[in-house]
């Protein structure tokens, strides 16, 4: 699972969505691999807007990336983002992939397993 | 149709099925549909999307300026789909996908609702898929939009053959041959076991659910049935409006429905 897929996902079961405690998910246990991806900066550019950043710095700081900006990055006209920031942002985003390990939902504490490279989010039938 | 439990049915004959004819099913499953294609071609660099019930993921490489996520039941699929290497995948329920609301540019669903077996259980998949979405401010075209395809019942010129008045919930058999998965030749020896022959895939002609049984045949391998319910013409678009969204643009294309639609 990609880093960036985690800004997206939140707890299945149903009551927890209205619920802040549900997003991000917490990862425990994480095993990484780097992956390589071919770099789109267009990509990085477009997609950028579309993040919830203080969720992405929680998911980083817990699979122990502290480096992030405390500020989404704003690109303007007159300041475009530099090259590295979005090569940066490609290699956490799309290359940084989690292989095993658990998500939890800090809501109601439900785990859902990572196994080789895919989350399973189906749930048990009481949670249905 | 009597059935008392619906999800307990659809694991039955939804589920297994696709977790056992996997890799024969993934292995003719490579074309995309043209709609969908230029669906996904005209997003806009780094929109995100959704792809529920993504199966192998043939649409994942469509186009390379969009993220999707895709989501199946079936785990083995979802591991074909993740092998591409190119967006992402996760294994889910269509009706308890683990994504926020109101944070999608677009999402598809290809092939996956007529697989609900009541009325509640589909129009509740499509409002899920809607609640992802975006929702529309003031232009009202500034919202996600999701492109959903079904089985259609009318689907005459078919080597089905079905139309008005026939069964709209039907077991579709599915041949799994035991000695060259994905075969053609070997999938072409079952047409003769169908009058109105069939593509050599594994897609086998309709039976109404007293008909269908689960059979095995020790040279011919192993026959599966699908439970589909077929779309009668505006029924999708009632089922959307029914979901609380609206049909933007809908129309009918080789056997299938279509509506592309939105929050309301
Ligand atoms: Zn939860």
């Amino acid at each position: 699972m990609k880093i960036l897929t985690s800004n997206y996902i939140t707890c299945a079961v149903k009551a927890c969505k209205s619920s802040t405690l549900s997003f991000p998910l917490h990862f425990q246990d994480a095993e990484l691999v780097q992956e390589e991806v071919d770099f789109n900066a267009e990509f990085i550019v477009g997609i950028l807007p579309r993040i919830e950043w203080d969720a992405l710095i929680v998911t980083a700081a817990e699979l122990g990336f502290t480096n992030l900006p405390a500020q989404k990055p704003e690109p303007t006209e007159e300041a475009p983002l530099g090259e590295q920031v979005l090569k940066d942002l490609h290699k956490l985003l799309l290359e940084t992939q989690v292989t095993e390990g658990k998500l939890v939902c800090g809501n109601c504490q439900h785990i859902y397993n990572i196994h080789q490279g895919i989350a399973n989010f189906l749930l048990p039938n009481h949670l249905v | 149709m009597n059935i008392n439990n619906f999800e307990d049915y659809e694991v039955e004959h939804v589920h297994r099925v696709y977790e056992h004819i996997a890799p024969h099913f993934s292995a003719t499953r490579f074309k995309p549909w043209p709609i969908v294609e230029s669906f996904l071609r005209n997003l806009p660099i780094g929109a995100v999307g959704l792809d529920i019930g993504c199966g192998n993921g043939k649409y994942f490489t469509v186009n390379p300026n969009v993220y999707i996520m895709g989501s199946d039941r079936s785990s083995n699929l979802v591991r074909i789909a993740h092998d591409r290497k190119s967006q992402d995948s996760l294994v889910a329920d269509a009706l308890d996908v683990p994504h926020p609301n109101s944070r999608f540019d677009f999402a598809i669903s290809i092939a996956v609702i007529h697989h609900f077996s009541s009325p509640a259980r589909r129009v509740a998949s499509i409002r899920s898929i809607l609640a992802a979405l975006k929702p529309p401010s003031n232009d009202e075209h500034d919202g996600g939009k999701a492109l959903i395809y079904v089985w259609a019942l009318e689907q005459k010129n078919s080597r089905r053959g079905w139309g008005d008045g026939d069964p709209q919930d039907v077991f579709v058999p599915w041949v799994m041959s035991k000695r060259l998965p994905g075969s053609k030749n070997e999938a072409d020896k079952h047409n003769r076991q169908t009058p109105e022959g069939c593509k050599a895939d594994g897609d086998q002609g309709g039976k109404t659910h007293d008909e269908a049984k689960e059979g095995k045949d020790e040279k011919e391998g192993v026959t599966y049935q699908r439970y589909y319910h077929l779309y009668r013409s505006g029924e999708l678009e009632a089922d959307i409006a029914s979901a609380g969204g609206i049909a933007i643009e809908s129309g009918y294309e080789k056997d299938n429905w279509w509506a592309i639609c939105a929050q309301r």
